[in-house]
């Protein structure tokens, strides 16, 4: 069932053929607003990384450098594609297209607050996060394929770690939600995002976070490994596998993983306000989406911050902080929210 | 148990002193954020240059605005690559460009070869050739790097701006090179 909450006087939202319409134009909007977001994304890590590194990243492009982004887009939608002898052609093509679809698939179901009355979304399915988990589920088959495709041992290798790392992850990350969906009581995002308290004199929604620490941690560790990145970048070591599963694309392919890479971490960032940050609250009159805007920015800052600060870890490291640390200690959570809540109740 | 597992396990720290040393990491990295950046933002800033910096040549007058280059040669045998082409010629009382018997009536510097090794201004007997704090010497052909004499002298003191050198305009970056004149009495006309 797909609806809109703001106030329809013209029943443009429920017309048969005008809510349609509709949608396609908030579809539009909002892969615009992701594409561009990805692209400052970039410029913002650029920066970061710089100013960390005591120096001022790219400034030369547009003022502060803001253009940069698009002068690279640029030159590598110039650039030839050039790929290997006997790659299989129809996978090396689909896999970059199935993780651009798959990160841009997980913004229908990601409600924006646009003001206190106004929540936007496209789909506001009962089943929000688990959609979400599906189709970032497909990065492992874009990951893997492309590296298995590529005919390179760099690529091959790349990929395996890619999907053994994804799938370890994977588990934790799912069971790290599990207890705020105990406590909220849904698995629709915009329900977990508004979940409300009636504490004495306080009414109204809180950060999950304060009733799930422990989740929440866990979430942001798996979520880093989950988009490969810093300190968990192992697919994509250079110094190990060149490029890991990325070595043999270039050109707008290549432009695909790498977009598809920063479109999970606004993904990943936006899910973590929305589940733990209370997404939009409070929402200051018709100032929501800001609210929502600057946790985004702050957890994009986080992973940025981890970047430039952690080392990659070692393979046997990585594999074991997954199954033996965040996996137990997820269930560990899940029993003991779920013990809490019975006693509370 | 292999080799990697073993030392992995080895040291034992416990939980807190590992959420510790990622703090730790954490704060480092965000006080560098806050730091003055170390960058000289190139075309915009420069860096000072040393005293002695071996840039681009110069030829050298005297005070009076006779070229102190006498011909002599020493320099092109003294350049351990050979890029400098003296041509000398004798001076005459009608014409006479420098103090000595000779002057250089063409020099040349192919810009491409030279090392800027400042043998050719160690080897001068007249110090007529000095190296500069010039260094941004980039052009677009091969030809252009082949500085010829009107290039490379410096102006007739009383008559030109001292930034400008031959007969084009030459930004130096910083002062015009330092001059250090010879005191010694040698070649006052």
């Amino acid at each position: 069932m797909i609806r809109l909450t703001p106030p329809d006087p013209f029943g443009l939202y429920t017309g048969s053929v005008t809510h349609w319409v509709v949608l396609v134009v908030a579809m539009v909007i909002v892969v615009f607003v992701i594409l561009t977001g990805a692209a400052y994304t970039v410029w913002f890590e650029r920066i970061e990384l710089g100013h960390m590194q005591r120096r001022p990243g790219p400034n030369r492009v547009g003022p502060w450098g803001l253009m940069q982004s698009a002068a690279d887009g640029i030159k590598l939608a110039f650039k030839e594609s050039f790929g290997p002898r006997d790659v299989d052609p129809i996978l090396f093509l689909v896999a970059p297209a199935i993780i651009v679809a798959a990160a841009f698939l997980a913004w229908a179901v990601i409600p924006i607050g646009l003001s206190n009355t106004f929540t936007y979304w496209i789909a506001n399915l009962n089943i929000g996060i688990l959609f979400v988990f599906a189709v970032s589920g497909m990065n492992a088959y874009a990951i893997l394929l492309g590296g298995w495709s590529s005919n390179s041992k760099y690529s091959l290798l790349g990929g395996l770690r890619a999907a053994a790392q994804l799938i370890s992850y994977e588990m934790a990350l799912g069971l790290s939600l599990v207890p705020v969906f105990m406590i909220a009581g849904s698995l629709r995002l915009s329900d977990i995002a508004s979940y409300s308290v009636h504490w004495g004199p306080y009414n109204g929604p809180i950060p999950l976070v304060i009733l799930a620490p422990v989740s929440f941690v866990i979430y942001l560790i798996a979520a880093v490994a989950e988009t490969n990145r810093t300190p968990f970048d192992l697919p994509e070591a250079e110094q190990e596998l060149v490029g890991g599963y990325l070595t043999e694309y270039s050109g707008l392919k290549f432009v695909c993983f790498y977009l598809g890479e920063y479109v999970n971490m606004i993904t990943v960032s936006a899910l973590a306000s929305l589940l733990f940050f209370a997404g939009w609250h409070p929402a200051i009159g018709p100032f929501a989406w800001v609210t929502f805007l600057v946790k985004v920015i702050l957890f994009l800052f986080v992973y940025i911050w981890l970047r430039t600060t952690l080392p990659r870890l070692r393979y046997d490291q990585l594999m074991r902080l997954g199954w033996k640390v965040l996996l137990p200690v997820a269930l560990a959570n899940v029993v003991v929210t779920a013990v809490v809540l019975v006693a509370v109740q | 148990m292999d080799d990697i597992e073993r030392r992995s396990q080895r040291p034992r720290q416990n939980v807190l002193q590992d959420v510790g040393a990622l703090v730790t990491g954490l704060r480092t990295t965000l006080g560098q954020r806050f730091q003055p950046q170390v960058t000289v933002n190139y075309p915009e800033e420069k860096t000072p240059r040393a005293a002695r910096y071996r840039g681009r040549h110069y030829l050298r007058r005297y005070d009076n605005g006779l070229e102190r280059c006498i011909g002599c040669e020493l320099c092109a045998a003294a350049c351990p690559v050979g890029c400098i082409l003296v041509i000398a010629a004798e001076n005459t009382e009608e014409h006479r460009v420098s103090p000595g018997e000779r002057y250089a009536k063409v020099y040349e510097i192919n810009m491409l070869r030279c090392i800027f090794c400042g043998y050719c201004e160690e080897a001068c007997p007249v110090q007529a050739i000095v190296l500069g704090p010039e260094y941004e010497l980039s052009d677009v052909s091969r030809e252009r790097f082949v500085y010829t004499k009107d290039m490379l002298l410096e102006p007739n003191p009383d008559q030109q701006d001292p930034l400008v050198v031959g007969g084009e305009q030459r930004q130096t970056t910083t002062s015009p090179p330092p001059l250090p004149l010879p005191r010694e009495g040698g070649g006052t006309a």
